[in-house]
């Protein structure tokens, strides 16, 4: 069966040129970057060249300023906690976004747990945040502001640089989650006034299990992990040298190719949401219109009327990959908490589903999706009570106004 | 492949046994679960003390769909007693298991067999008598005012 990959913000296939890169440092040169003989040395000036090419990636004044940590988690877990360990006599206090992702959001929880206070700065209904409303939260003993550069579900584009300015002009401390616009825009840390910036490369070509965490000199951090020196003291434990070499390679990769891929996938998901709006009723586009306050890349979308990890499986079933932000998680069924912050419906929640185009994507893999996905709708909506009732006039729709052109 | 579901849940998700409404039910039930929106809509034909026939309409996951499924095809035949006594282990057990955590996803399926029967008591009550209220009519099917339950060239 012919497959389809549309889930690239899950996981992208690695680039070839940076498998190669990777290659040596399994068994030819797998030297522990710690070990002062010819195999150590080797592995260091490999791991300190790819600190250079992601310091160049981001802008930093310093290669010295980039922290690779396990992946992206595991970088904004050492940015949320440890900032605020490191600036516990200053205060207890955090101001982030509702829509952040789980690995800022359950940060916050976990030291809120621990007697701290979070302020969550809500958002419109595009996934916004309003810069104003950040002000408003800070308080005297604020140690941190997070707001993500890109929303990992609905792909809104938020205004981190004047957040930055803002936090820079209070004073306080700024770390931008960049992992779901890293490789595709431009990330210049100086730009964005971040003092903290963390990202992953295996949204881009990179391998697994690494991350990034660049660290302004001057913003306070404390470590999570204790052990030897690595990292300069920030994140004890064996460098993963191959992932670290592959990372180097997919950023250098990604700023010579990141314009072209915004381009090619504008295209696309274009084409994409034009081709659902026209051709399913009661379905409504969740974040900002394709354009400029959108990840090229990202769709979400709601489909009225039914489920979405049933959409998902259907998909599957044709060879086409795709996300669900609501994935029903059996007990307690887990709606997505951004769609939950932009005020969307529950059972449009529940209808939910995440496409994320890739640079190898088609235009002719979309028409395929665009054939497939209708005749999955209506066989859906041919089970579904609620569509029954609303086809014989019981219930109003949430989307409004149901197009022309209804499935059945 | 390697997959989420076993081919029994596969199969029930993907072709649906007893999907729809019957024109002039015995007994309706509804369930919902308020915490993550699944819905399910059964539909029952009672003759004799016995459910004859069952349909359903599910609004939710794969797991939900395959076990209001599942069910319709497990209660039709049962007696009225027998229907009282049915549980959504039963469901899951037919389907040879449902994936962890996905489990409570089957519950719905007993919650509106016992709301049709209450239905189906209310019913009786009012007609006081023991007999069914009106005639059932088995054929034709169903679903001709809503879309085709499977689109053909799609599975």
């Amino acid at each position: 069966m012919r497959q389809i990959y549309f889930d690239h913000q899950s996981a992208t296939p690695v680039l070839p040129e940076v498998i190669e890169a990777m290659r040596p440092f399994f068994a030819a040169s797998f030297g522990n970057p710690a070990s002062r003989h010819r195999h150590g040395l080797l592995a260091r000036e490999a791991l300190e060249k790819a600190r250079a090419q992601v310091g160049a990636f981001l802008r930093a004044e310093s290669p010295e300023e980039i922290i690779f940590t396990g992946d992206a988690t595991e970088a904004a877990n050492l940015a949320v906690k440890g900032t605020a360990l490191a600036r516990r006599r200053h205060g207890g206090h955090l101001v982030v976004s509702q829509i952040e992702h789980s690995s800022v959001l359950a940060s916050a929880e976990f030291l809120e747990a621990r007697g701290l206070a979070c302020t969550r700065v809500g958002v419109d209904a595009e996934g916004m945040i309003d810069p104003g409303r950040v002000q408003e939260a800070l308080r005297e003993e604020t140690v941190l502001i997070a707001v993500h550069h890109v929303n990992h579900e609905i792909g809104v584009l938020e205004p981190v640089a004047k957040i930055g300015a803002l936090a820079r002009e209070q004073g306080v401390p700024f770390y931008v989650d960049a992992d779901a616009g890293a490789g595709w825009f431009p990330l210049d840390v100086r730009e964005m006034g971040a003092g903290l910036l963390s990202f992953s490369p295996q949204r881009f070509g990179g391998p697994k299990g690494v991350g990034v965490l660049y660290q302004n000199r001057r913003a306070p951090l404390a470590p999570l992990l204790h052990g030897g020196p690595q990292e300069n003291g920030r994140r004890a434990g064996v460098e993963n040298v191959p992932a670290i070499v592959g990372a180097g390679v997919a950023v250098e990769i990604a700023g010579r190719e990141m314009a072209r891929r915004r381009a090619h996938c504008a295209r696309l998901q274009e084409r994409l949401w034009d081709g659902l709006r026209a051709g399913i009723p009661g379905i409504k586009l969740n974040g900002p219109a394709p354009g400029p306050a959108r990840q090229p890349g990202n769709l979400n979308f709601s489909v009225e009327f039914i489920e979405g990890e049933s959409q998902m499986l259907l998909c599957d079933m044709q060879g086409i990959a795709v996300a669900s932000g609501s994935a029903c998680a059996g007990s307690g069924g887990k709606s997505s908490h951004v769609l939950e912050a932009l005020g969307l419906p529950a059972a449009l929640a529940r209808g939910n589903l995440i496409l994320s185009l890739g640079p190898t994507n088609t235009a002719e893999e979309v028409d395929c999706f665009l054939a497939a996905f209708p005749k999955i709708v209506a066989k859906l909506r041919g089970l579904s009570p609620t569509w029954e009732e609303f086809q014989r006039g019981l219930t109003r729709p949430v989307v409004e106004p149901v197009e022309a052109g209804r499935t059945s | 492949m390697s997959q989420l579901y076993n081919d029994t849940v596969l199969d029930h998700f993907l072709n649906p046994r007893n999907a729809g409404d019957l024109p002039e039910p015995g007994a309706v039930g509804l369930a919902a679960q308020p915490n993550c929106g699944d819905s399910l809509r059964l539909s029952l034909a009672i003759q004799g003390g016995r459910i004859v026939q069952a349909r359903f309409r599910a609004f939710g996951c794969p797991a939900a769909i395959a076990s209001s499924s599942m069910a319709t095809e497990l209660i039709r035949g049962r007696t009225l007693a027998e229907a009282r006594r049915f549980t959504n282990e039963e469901v899951v057990a037919a389907l040879g298991g449902l994936p962890p955590g996905k489990e409570n996803c089957s519950v719905l399926a007993a919650q509106a067999l016992r709301s049709a029967l209450e239905d189906y008591d209310r019913r009786q009550a009012r007609s006081g008598s023991d007999c069914d209220p009106r005639p059932v009519r088995v054929e034709p099917m169903m679903l001709d005012s809503v879309a085709p339950n499977h689109a053909p060239d799609l599975f």
